[in-house]
């Protein structure tokens, strides 16, 4: 049994909701440099470096990348040798983002009733997926997400029979329709089996993998190949104003799922592909 | 690179083609959903708006809070079609000229841009950061209960945008997926 006092957790999210507003990782970098070399609209190549721009100078000034600094969602692996003490875990993890949005600086854009539509001012509540694993540690991934790209999202229950083909023609018709209000070069997270719930949720966490890194599962990773194509053919480009770059990476994760099922979910992210962890 | 003074004036406009690059300087202002439904609904009544919008531009903007020493945080453009039910309003009843934002427009927005001889920029979405380096003053004009939503007149030095549907309605979306 290994002890976690949830003030540290606080502090934690804290400091992963300004991390992952403000900075950028490195595979973003690369997939970044390698889009623009190899973009030939000079708009498109204008607009791709306007972005590095931006994220240095949100790197350098701890300035938010977007404004849009989203709905801060977080991912907890709980290992279940971890006893939590010191109060409760999602009152502790709610502080953590009420107090990074306040001295990060960054925009509160959670209302709490959809219908009243009354802002909350300090973001809370997060939104939290708990998943208990073996072991001894508490990993916590903060993934603020923007309305900009989330409310791009598409979900479809395919027919068994619709198979691969039903799913490419699925995305590329979430990723046209989105056009460019998800502020392309975007990320495209697909969740493929489980059921409704459980499909948008690994769409979701197909967003945190490093981009540039395949599913290890190698017919997966070559669908992920064809869509990346597909979906780059499409010729929106960055913005939407046309060219090569409409997707910097396409992922896709996979789940059992009952014999008459093909649920298909598509979670886009916008070029600022925002989500820090650590790990207590 | 076009570079355009706030008010722009008709003539100005009418010069605009889809496509360019503009970058603008002057006095705008920012309004979202939320400020938008309230003065659409005041004008339904017969209040006057907070703001005179004729001639002026409106920018689709929620921007961060600022930092100590710094006018605005992170202060980038928000999806335009949230604002297309109110859009036609501001062109036709208010004399509003332009408007900044991201993504397409609709069908009535594009009529309501033609009938006015107006203009839709777009600005590069998610470049909040650098964006907010081109406001150089911000005062906020109405509606302050909504925080990032409320009305804020910036004035704004070589604000870098595109103009994504120009008076004639031809539409830098609909050309870029034709190519
Ligand atoms: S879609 Fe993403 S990059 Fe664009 S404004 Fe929203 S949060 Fe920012």
């Amino acid at each position: 049994m290994k002890e976690i006092n949830v003030q540290d957790i606080t502090k934690v999210v804290e400091e992963l909701c300004i991390k992952a507003c403000t900075t950028l990782g490195n595979d973003w970098w690369q997939v970044m440099d390698d889009a623009i070399s190899k973009e030939n609209s000079p708009l498109a190549k204008d607009i791709l470096k306007m972005l590095e721009e931006n994220a240095k100078l949100a790197a350098d000034t701890g300035e938010a990348i977007c404004q849009d600094t989203g709905v801060a969602v977080v991912f907890l692996e709980l290992g279940q040798d971890v006893r939590l003490i010191g109060g409760d875990l999602y009152d502790a993890i709610n502080e953590g983002v009420r107090n990074g949005y306040t001295n990060g600086y960054l925009r509160k854009s959670v209302v709490s009733d959809p219908l009243l539509r009354k802002n909350t001012g300090d973001n809370t509540p997060a939104i939290i997926h708990t998943e208990i694993v073996p072991g001894d540690n508490l990993k916590i991934i903060v993934a603020p997400k923007g309305t900009g790209s989330e409310n791009m999202s598409t979900l479809k229950m395919l027919k068994p029979a619709d198979g691969k083909e039903g799913i490419v023609n699925f995305v590329l018709e979430s990723v046209k329709a989105a056009g460019p209000n998800p502020c392309p070069p975007i990320v495209v997270g697909v969740g493929i089996g489980g059921n409704l719930e459980r499909a948008g949720y690994i769409a979701k966490k197909a967003l945190l993998r490093p981009l540039g890194q395949k599913n290890p599962l190698p017919h997966v990773a070559e669908l992920e190949e064809e869509l990346i194509e597909a979906v780059n053919n499409i010729g929106l480009g960055p913005q939407g104003l046309g060219g090569r770059t409409t997707a910097l990476d396409v992922h896709v994760e996979v789940a059992p799922c009952h014999i008459g099922a093909l649920p298909v979910a598509v979670n886009i992210n916008c070029h600022a592909s925002r989500h820090a962890e650590a790990v207590l | 690179m076009i570079k355009l003074t706030t008010p722009i004036s008709p003539e100005e406009v009418k010069k605009l083609k889809v496509g360019d690059q503009v970058s603008i300087s002057g006095v705008i202002y920012t309004a979202r959903d939320a400020a938008h439904k309230r003065m659409v609904e005041a004008h339904s009544k017969g209040e006057k708006l907070p703001v005179d919008l004729k001639g002026q531009i409106i920018y689709y903007v929620g921007p961060c809070p600022a930092k100590p020493g710094k006018v605005v945080g992170a202060a980038g453009p928000t999806t335009s079609g949230r604002m297309d039910k109110y859009a036609p309003t501001t062109l036709d009843e208010f004399g509003l000229i332009g408007m900044i934002g991201k993504g397409q427009r609709s069908p009535e927005v594009v009529e309501a841009i033609k009938r006015n001889g107006a203009v839709y920029f777009v600005g590069v979405g998610g470049a909040g950061a650098l964006l907010a380096t081109k406001i150089k003053k911000v005062e906020c004009m109405a509606y302050e209960d909504l925080g990032c939503e409320a009305i804020y007149r910036f004035e704004v030095e070589d604000l870098p945008v595109i103009v994504g549907i120009d008076s004639e309605g031809n539409n830098a979306y609909d050309i870029a997926l034709k190519k």
